[in-house]
């Protein structure tokens, strides 16, 4: 496991959690957004060496875990369609649907293919042109140029072959429906650095001032993740609730004006449903009418399907900040990465599989045990992941 | 997932009348869009997600940001071949 000792930042890192530790007064829960940041947090421990005061919940930033299960089982049935091409982002294979994943399809004879980039796929169907190219378009904002690019593309080779199974989701609305939870507990948030690459950060500012909540959009790093939060605290303590973009070496305030564009020809808002949470208005991307005839849900007709999620899997509440991956009794018991009961243990920027990858569920065992689990970050006791005496940190 | 990956620009070309390049990333090349970031020339560094460059970036952040996302295990997308 890497821990902070291994990080080579690793006495920047250190000095940014003694500032937090010096301004911190009180409690204060954080949320970061994105998948990528759950990873870097749990891989470098470094929730564990923030102040008690501080506690960091995970957020539904990691697109393949909130992927509707009726969106996996309509892919499942159109990948199974002797005509098509199915193409695919690599993680999206194992997903679980109700008639298992792509991945057992695909070993049972399907035409199922792991493309780098839906470039890739449009360049496929100009090779096939007997076959029906689709791509499992799915994303947050990051991944919506390269894929209202590859739609945009196909109309312009008028390649009628090639089509698009949207399944965008957006974060601000995510993030409101979040704010709008009852229980809500999440005073600021880790905002998510390359979404703002492309979408920039304007549409964040109406949220942190209706609902008082600082915005911090923030890297993935340790330093990043850890200049982040310090900022959100400073916010806090002092009562501010602005957008900040301390990341400005990959984010403009307006983003990436020429994706932006395309977005805007390409797709429009729907009402989306997220695995674990349900329906949240306004909160995903799909394809306008003018591009309908590469719109794969309209193309092939799917019966109707009927979706049962587990009845123990608590990942809505985990998405949602109210959990954490210990409080579930199936956690790295019955529900593992290999065996998933839900949607943030179906892919590693999921909470549950961060968690299990590095470790945390041998803690929460030992914990149950009164013994020592195996893994820590560098300070911690295992036992003790509350922790910390910030001068220790050096 | 969401995450963007930097690389060098290697050469640029257009494809249908879009801007495209070869990028190098470590020791990959792939075929990227670079329509969106429409001043870049060979040797600029780009920030790319999934074949498609999102913005520029110095060379000094592209290198951090390389090293770092190869220590995390996150660039196994670029193991996935063209079909």
């Amino acid at each position: 496991m890497k821990h902070l000792d291994e990080y080579r930042d690793r006495a920047a890192a250190r000095k940014l959690a003694a500032a937090i530790a010096r301004i911190v007064t009180r409690p204060w829960t954080i949320m970061e957004v994105c998948g990528g940041q759950t990873h870097s947090i749990v891989k470098y421990g470094i929730d564990r060496i923030l102040p008690r005061e501080l506690e960091l919940v995970h957020g539904p930033g990691c697109p393949v875990c909130v992927t509707s299960l009726e969106m996996i089982d309509r892919a499942h049935a159109i990948a199974a369609r002797p005509e098509v091409i199915f193409c695919s982002f690599g993680d999206m294979l194992r997903v679980p649907g109700s008639r298992g994943d792509l991945l057992e399809l695909k070993s049972r004879g399907s035409d199922i293919r792991i493309v780098y980039s839906p470039l890739d796929a449009v360049n496929l169907a100009a090779a096939n042109p007997d076959q029906k190219v689709v791509f499992f378009a799915i994303g947050f904002e990051t991944t919506a140029p390269a894929n209202a690019m590859a739609v945009w593309m196909a109309r312009q080779r008028r390649l009628q072959n090639f089509s698009v199974l949207v399944s965008h989701v957006l974060v601000p609305p995510m993030i409101t429906a979040i704010l709008q939870a009852p229980g809500n507990r999440v005073r600021g948030f880790l905002g998510p650095g390359h979404v703002c690459t492309v979408m920039g950060q304007t549409e964040y500012e109406p949220i942190a001032r209706r609902y008082g909540v600082p915005i911090v959009i923030t890297g993935f790093e340790p330093v990043d993740l850890l200049e982040g939060v310090l900022r959100t605290v400073q916010q806090l303590e002092a009562g501010r609730a602005e957008v900040e973009n301390p990341y400005a070496r990959a984010v403009r305030r307006e983003g990436n004006p020429a994706s932006r564009r395309l977005i805007e020809d390409v797709f429009e808002v729907c009402d989306r449903k997220w695995r674990g949470v349900g329906l949240i208005p306004k909160s995903g991307f799909k394809l306008r009418y003018e591009f309908r005839a590469h719109d794969a849900e309209r193309l092939f007709e799917v019966d109707d399907i009927d979706t049962q999620e587990s009845p123990d899997c608590i990942s809505g509440q985990i998405l949602k900040g109210l959990k954490k991956p210990h409080d579930c009794p199936a956690f790295g018991r019955q529900c593992t990465p290999q065996t998933p009961m839900g949607a943030t243990m179906v892919s590693s920027e999921g909470a549950c599989a961060a968690y299990y990858t590095y470790g945390r569920h041998l803690e929460a065992a030992a914990r149950a045990q009164g013994t020592n689990g195996a893994g820590s970050s560098l300070e911690t006791s295992p036992a003790e992941p509350q922790l910390v005496p910030i001068g220790g940190i050096r | 997932m969401c995450l963007a990956i930097p690389g060098k620009v290697v050469e640029t070309y257009r494809e249908h009348d879009v801007l495209m390049g070869k990028v190098q990333f470590g020791g990959v090349s792939k075929r990227v869009c670079l329509e969106h970031v429409p001043d870049v020339r060979a040797d600029d560094y780009v920030l790319v997600h999934v074949g498609f460059a999102l913005s520029r970036i110095d060379e000094a952040e592209a290198r951090r940001v390389f090293e770092f996302l190869d220590h995390m295990d996150q660039l196994d997308e670029l193991k996935e071949r063209a079909p």
